[in-house]
């Protein structure tokens, strides 16, 4: 066993997380129109990205864990590019 | 009886449920497939008692509903999508590539608790009055208008989801990782291939699943507007989550199936599978393009019209993998010395009904078809045909294939040749009918039919029966085989595979020592066939 360390890392996403849901719901009262749902996704792509890179560990891995992370977000592009596909051409 | 193996190390009840042997497991796993085989089968039964004539005599209307819905459920979730992966995977995934036991073997023995809360979950849904939605939970029979144990039913799915993940992760894994010296990746056996496409899909499509039959939760419970479009939600939404991971399910069902398929050809041709590198990467493209074809089964649903093109077209691309993999097998039976022993009729019989159900998938494809077969038997016909025809086949024929090593005892040829035949014959007088049917325009999903239907019906109740009694024929020979067959010797078809280098049943370890491969798999040559065997 290494000896015992505070996870920073762990505390500092969780604190960032936790002030990413703040700015969510506040941003979520002020009228930007469009902007709203913009700016909804991208605070919410950075957290998935910080929950990826720290409490996944991704960051800390190579090669063939990165190829099966990326395979998980590339078929959700698919999910979205062929779903939308239908809802943007629909009469 | 010499060295002890699996089965006699220990035969307390928790050497049993606490272990992590994945043979072991891959048993607990079989027990359990068997017991949901026939209550999804009894509810079958019941369908078809009902459909042979054409007045409701036996249920009501709602009751049959509640029928078809448990039979889909169970059959796909219970059965079908664990069949061969989690008994005869994981009985051969470990044997075959020459290690101890799966990568992560506690999960193993995990992810068969997950799968029996979700069953037991599904099984208290169906005890507490059933479902109605079909096994398809299409919104809105599964939110507005539900009035049977739906979000139950979809929390037992989505809980056994859990255990399919686990089961693609730890397949993933151990065959990247702990494959035996020598063994390359184009030195393993072709069934590992389609393991470890069907494991991929696995990973990938289950958790779409999870979250859809969550976001239905959702949208019952907090009535956030997701599916209904009266508070904002999109009516085709579910129906697109669902096939995203639902037409991939179907190659879940059917890639192990191919997977067996390709040991059996092999073998009881003596001869290497043709096209090996082709046959090993179309699974994977199976799984790749089996992602791309779902919106085929939303033609009238009022998706657009060039959705429905590019799906239509991409169901014609997935079709290409599928042929490959027929054509590379007929081409193994090519000048091969073929052998007609038991697992080899039902591969044969496999490659037949798959290629019908194949087939009339492409008929289903073509948009002006789809149309007038949508919902009517001849959709009933082509699936049953691949996932009962195809998968359950291979499923025994794997079986019977595999049975010497999992027990170490030999059955009945004659009795295990009968019942092929029978099952074949049943199998076909059941489905064949309801392709006519279709075909004449018969809705799925109805009690009661036009009088004009029901020759048909007669004759696929008929056949039902001659499935249902060939099916239990199985049970009794191999249930008897396994304490009183003769014993078996480590490799009782001459085969190259890793697996039958150990004896039969093999060591809890597998392997007394490991095992090096300087070989290219299904070397089925004159040379091998005379080297001793150890019995
Ligand atoms: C050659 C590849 C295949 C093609 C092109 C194909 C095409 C289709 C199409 C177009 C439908 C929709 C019919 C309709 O509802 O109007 C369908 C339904 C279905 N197919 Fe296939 N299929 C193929 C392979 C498979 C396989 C391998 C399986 C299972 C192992 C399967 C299982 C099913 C099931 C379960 C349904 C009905 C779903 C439901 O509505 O309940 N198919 N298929
Ligand atoms: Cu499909």
């Amino acid at each position: 066993m290494t000896e015992w360390r505070p996870p920073l890392a762990l505390v500092g996403a969780w604190l960032a997380l936790l002030g990413l849901l703040a700015l969510t719901v506040t941003l979520a009262y002020v009228p930007l129109g469009a902007g709203n749902a913009v700016v909804a996704l991208s605070i919410g792509t950075i957290k998935a990205v910080l929950v990826a890179a720290i409490f996944m560990e991704l960051r800390k891995r190579h090669g063939l864990t990165l190829v099966f992370a990326a395979a998980g977000l590339f078929w959700l592009g698919i999910l979205l590019w062929l779903g939308l596909m239908d809802f943007m051409t629909r009469t | 009886m010499s060295e002890p193996n699996y089965l006699t190390t220990d035969y307390t009840l928790q050497s049993w449920f606490l272990t992590t042997d994945h043979k072991r497991i891959a048993i607990l796993y079989f027990a359990s497939l068997i017991f949901f085989f026939f209550i999804g089968g009894a509810a079958a039964t019941a369908i078809r008692i009902e459909l042979a004539t054409p007045q409701a005599d036996l249920v009501s209307s709602d009751v049959y509903n509640r029928l078809f819905t448990m039979h889909g459920i169970i059959m796909v979730w219970f059965f079908l999508i664990p069949s061969i992966p989690n008994t005869l995977g994981n009985f051969l995934v470990p044997l075959m590539i020459g290690a101890r036991d799966l990568a992560f073997p506690r999960l193993n023995l995990m992810s068969w608790y997950i799968f029996m809360l979700g069953g037991c979950t599904t099984l208290f849904a169906i005890l507490a009055g059933g479902i109605d939605t079909g096994w398809t939970f299409y919104t809105p029979f599964s939110t507005l208008y539900s009035n049977s144990y739906v979000i139950v039913a979809a929390a037992g799915v989505f809980i056994a989801g859990f255990s399919s993940i686990l089961t693609g992760l730890n397949f993933i894994v151990t065959i990247h990782r702990l494959r035996a010296p020598g063994l390359t990746w184009y030195r393993l056996p072709l069934f590992l291939w389609s393991l470890y496409a069907t494991s991929v899909i696995l990973v990938l499509a289950t958790p779409v699943l999870a979250v859809t039959l969550l976001l239905i939760a959702t949208e019952r419970f907090f009535g956030v507007g997701i599916f209904d479009p009266r508070i904002g939600g999109d009516p085709l939404l579910f129906q697109h989550l669902f096939w995203f991971y639902s037409h991939p399910a179907v190659y879940i069902m059917i890639l192990p199936g191919m997977g067996v398929v390709n040991e059996l050809v092999s073998c009881f041709s003596r001869k290497p599978v043709f096209g090996y590198k082709f046959v090993a990467w179309a699974s994977l493209a199976i799984a790749a393009v089996g992602f791309l074809v779902w919106g085929h089964h939303m033609f009238v649903s009022g998706q657009s019209l060039i959705a429905s093109l590019v799906f239509s077209f991409m169901s014609f691309v997935v079709a290409v993998p599928s042929a490959i993999k027929v054509f590379n097998w007929t081409a193994t039976l090519h000048k091969g010395s073929i052998h007609f022993d038991a697992p080899m009729l039902y591969a044969l019989a496999f490659i037949g009904l798959f290629t019908i159900g194949g087939l009339t998938g492409l008929f289903l494809a073509c948009l002006a078809f789809d149309v007038h077969a949508t919902d009517t038997y001849f959709v009933v016909a082509h699936f049953h045909y691949i996932m009962v025809g195809g998968m359950v086949t291979a499923y025994f024929g794997g079986l019977h294939y595999w049975w010497p090593k999992i027990t170490g005892r030999l059955y009945s040829e004659y009795w295990a040749r009968t019942a092929a035949v029978l099952i074949f014959f049943g199998f076909n007088l059941t489905f064949f009918p309801q392709f006519i049917l279709g075909a004449e325009g018969m809705p799925r999903r109805y009690h009661v039919y036009p009088p004009e239907f029901q020759v048909w019906n007669v004759l696929s109740s008929g056949g039902a029966a001659i499935l249902a009694v060939a099916y239990l024929l199985p049970m009794f020979y191999l249930g008897y085989s396994a304490f009183f067959g003769a014993r078996a010797p480590a490799n009782p078809w001459n085969a190259p595979g890793l697996e039958w280098q150990t004896s039969s049943p093999p060591p809890e370890e597998n392997f007394e020592t490991q095992p090096v491969v300087t070989r290219e798999p299904y070397q089925y040559n004159e040379a091998f066939e005379a080297e001793p065997q150890n019995a």
